[in-house]
């Protein structure tokens, strides 16, 4: 164990402060809303990328700043970032998922192709897993991919697929091999948006934004250069993906930035004349809440390290995504709270802190389904993680879930 | 930098579970129970040729001179095996007492009886650290008179060391004139309580530091970091009895294990157990090597690890059903180690209190 701010972490430190100084005015919103990145987000994102402070691990080749991954370091730069209240950058799912997906199994030419315009912020992505009839059983999925000459021609329909009205190209999960058996007759495609025969359906969610869609294919013909791995280790490859999702969902330095902003809230917020933070009830459940962080953070950099020297983290890894997400979700029920009845006028285009609580407190619901739904994180950490044995299969291919 | 166990932690750790799993067999628990004065001398033999006693005692004086976070694995692995020994402040609290608040010579008498094992410390606080039932200390000059209820580790003292709530502590010897301890079973049968009374007896006075209060306040804080690494480690047993339990009973036609009620039981419990383990191991870093951090630390990990050591401990023994509520399997030791630990130098609510003062929350009025 060895955590202390010597020599380096210290010439980072002032060095990331300085940048903030000097550049911090140009963040957008921490926070902000999540809809189509704007010049001002984009332009950030690329200051950070040139300087280390995003995607730092990324090697240089493919565009990024080709440090060594360091857990301090990372933890350094977050926190300078974080007490500045400035924005970390884009944490979307390309840069958290699609980034680290293609760097495991990805071709040298995808790396090369399909990295740095991500990062940078120039390339958006979206996720297209979900079917109406494959949710939580996602080795279920039913869209088609058929291999005409050196093309894919895609059939088909995804839903709850965020970001696709904006996003410039798709990871896709379909079906190649239809003999096979479920999990082994899929592919992992990427393919651009602009393809001809792409058609894109907002759907409003709950925040009363349209956050997500549904996604309908028509003879969409994608080269078949584009495939990750080969035919029929689609689900490996989706796997590899939800890996990186489940630990981007239960991030913990998303919690400490919310922190510091509940601190904050409850020192500020006043209720009949008084603090919240002097009313025990409210301070109380920021304590419990602060205490959890805690421990949060500090499994967050266990893994980092085991990460960095190749290990397997197994369970340890597996419950970040259900204990990550159900604790931001107490999170903002906080935050909800401590606004009380002055924060209920809502409309969703807004940014202040009233709204982008309440829409905090909605979306993180969509954060504990999105990805594998609680259920499913506790199945899969109960088989995977303890060995416990499986449901036994009521029929042949009902079994299998989002695992 | 990095953010785990060495080398040489990791062995040292697997060798004293070694040890204890041998040396520590249900049975042991179940006779050290009938007096449940919280000592086996030939464990605490075997604990004392693994160098357990001098962990923290610098190596002038004989110890290993390592840090709090030693102390914590070693803390984990023993409420793993529920033993009954002394620890959390004969092995951690008083070395810490003496390296911060005992005078040059006092250290030179007393640190290298520690690292030996001869020299077995009891301790209580009046005042501070959480006490609750009576205490009324007083001392004139070098004479400690009053009592306090409920110290720690006092079984089978050789010595008692009591904290004033000023921040004095004074070394009396068990046994010594004007000093009396009754020791009482307590819920953990692994580990009693004992209320000690002292009538204008001799001691020892540690008060060497600038600030005493700080002092005093920094061994509460590596007790309560022992305390919840002594819940991790009492929970993550339970966890994994339950886990095997799960993969063998059969109900339904069916291994208990792959119904989803009991899967997600379990589930929960490793989700919130678990960063317990990394946050023990930051809180316990944080007394030696982050001090503007280390109080708080240690606050909250009692008082969080506390409140997942009492959910883990219920539910788990809910997965054994019956069997779980008996005797016969002899989880309820564990139980009770979490039970014992969370009440001990402060339970949560207490622990948050302080952690609310130290960042300046005040209350209303
Ligand atoms: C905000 C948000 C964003 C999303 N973004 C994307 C995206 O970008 N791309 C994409 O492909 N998908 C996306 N999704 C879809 C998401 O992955 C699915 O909603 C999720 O996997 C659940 O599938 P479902 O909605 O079909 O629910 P169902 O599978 O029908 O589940 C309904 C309920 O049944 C439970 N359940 C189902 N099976 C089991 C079981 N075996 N055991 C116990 N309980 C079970 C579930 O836990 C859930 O509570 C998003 C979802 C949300 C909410």
């Amino acid at each position: 164990m060895d955590l202390t701010l010597s020599g380096k972490y210290e010439a980072l430190q002032a060095e990331v402060r300085a940048f903030i100084r000097e550049h911090g005015h140009k963040s957008p919103k921490v926070g902000g809303p999540r809809r189509d990145p704007d010049q001002k987000t984009r332009d950030w994102q690329k200051l950070l990328v040139e300087h280390g402070y995003a995607a730092r691990t990324v090697p240089r080749e493919y565009g990024g700043f080709g440090a060594q991954p360091d857990v301090l370091e990372a933890a350094v730069i977050a926190d300078a970032f974080a007490e500045a209240n400035v924005s970390q950058g884009l944490a979307n799912q390309g840069i958290s998922m699609l980034v680290p997906t293609l760097l495991e199994v990805g071709t040298e030419e995808q790396r090369r192709a399909y990295v740095g315009p991500t990062i940078r912020g120039d390339m958006f992505w979206c996720q297209g897993y979900s079917e109406p009839g494959s949710g939580s059983d996602l080795a279920s999925v039913q869209t088609r991919a058929v291999l005409d000459g050196d093309e894919f021609v895609v059939n088909g329909q995804k839903i709850w697929t965020s970001s696709a009205h904006f996003a410039d190209m798709m990871f896709l999960l379909c079906r190649t091999e239809p003999e096979m058996p479920k999990h082994a007759g899929l592919s992992y495609i990427l393919l651009s948006m602009k393809t001809p025969g792409i058609e894109v359906r907002p759907l409003t969610t709950m925040t009363g934004r349209a956050e997500f869609n549904e996604v309908f294919f028509t003879d969409v013909r994608v080269p078949a250069s584009q495939i990750v791995m080969s035919r029929g280790q689609g689900w490996h490859v989706a796997n590899v993906t939800l890996k990186y999702e489940r630990l981007y969902l239960g991030d913990a330095n998303k919690m400490s930035v919310r922190l510091r902003k509940l601190v904050d809230l409850l020192q500020t917020t006043e209720i009949d004349g008084e603090k919240l933070m002097a009313l025990p009830e409210y301070r109380d459940r920021l304590l419990r809440i602060q205490g959890e962080v805690m421990a949060w953070r500090a499994h967050q950099l266990r893994l980092r390290t085991e990460q960095a020297d190749g290990v397997d983290s197994g369970v340890k890894r597996l419950i970040v995504k259900y204990g990550g997400t159900m604790l931001l979700w107490r999170m903002s029920a906080l935050a909800v709270d401590a606004v009380g009845a002055a924060g209920l006028p809502y409309d969703p285009s807004e940014t202040d802190d009233a709204t982008a609580a309440n829409l905090d407190y909605m979306f993180d619901i969509g954060m504990i389904i999105g990805g594998g739904s609680s259920n499913i994180q506790k199945n899969v950490i109960g088989e995977r993680g303890l060995g416990l044995p499986r449901e036994p299969k009521t029929q042949p291919a009902a079994a299998g879930g989002r695992a | 930098m990095r953010f785990g166990l060495t080398e040489e932690q990791r062995l040292f750790d697997d060798s004293l579970r070694a040890f204890l799993a041998d040396r520590v067999p249900i049975e042991t628990l179940r006779q050290q129970a009938q007096t449940g004065r919280g000592f086996d001398p030939a464990i605490w033999q075997g604990l004392c040729e693994l160098g357990l006693p001098g962990l923290l005692v610098p190596e002038s004086y004989g110890g290993a001179g390592l840090g709090v976070l030693d102390a914590a694995l070693s803390a984990e692995a023993l409420g793993h095996a529920a033993a009954p020994i002394p620890f959390a402040a004969s092995a951690v609290m008083a070395p810490l007492a003496f390296a911060n608040s005992a005078s040059r010579d006092q250290q030179s008498e007393f640190l290298p009886r520690i690292a030996a094992g001869e020299m077995r410390v009891g301790m209580a606080f009046a005042g501070i650290g959480g006490q609750t039932g009576d205490a009324t200390l007083t001392l004139q000059g070098n004479r400690l008179s009053g009592r306090v209820q409920g110290a720690l580790d006092a079984g089978e003292a050789t010595h008692l060391l009591v904290y004033l709530p000023d921040g004095r502590a004074a070394l009396v010897e068990a046994g010594a004139n004007g000093v009396s301890a009754q020791v009482r079973r307590s819920v953990d049968r692994t580990r009693p309580v004992t209320d000690l009374s002292f009538e204008n007896a001799e001691s020892a006075v540690l008060d060497a530091a600038n600030d005493r209060m700080a002092a005093a306040l920094r061994v509460v804080d590596a007790g309560r970091v022992m305390l919840a690494a002594d819940t991790l480690g009492a929970a993550q047993y339970m966890l994994d009895q339950a886990v095997a339990w799960a993969k063998e009973r059969v109900q339904f036609g069916r291994v208990i294990g792959s119904f989803q009620g009991v899967k997600h039981t379990l589930a929960e419990i490793v989700t919130m157990l678990e960063p317990c383990r990394a946050f023990v191991w930051h809180a316990a870093y944080a007394q030696d090597a982050l001090p503007d951090e280390a109080r708080l630390f240690a606050c909250q990990v009692k008082a969080h690890v506390g409140d997942v050591g009492r959910e883990a401990s219920r539910m788990a023994t809910e997965v054994h059903g019956g069997m779980g509520f008996t005797d016969l399997l002899g989880l309820h030791y564990w139980f009770k180690r979490c039970t014992f630990d969370r009440q001990m130098l402060g339970g949560p609510q207490r622990c948050r209190e302080e952690a609310a003062r130290l960042q300046g929350w005040k209350l209303a009025g």
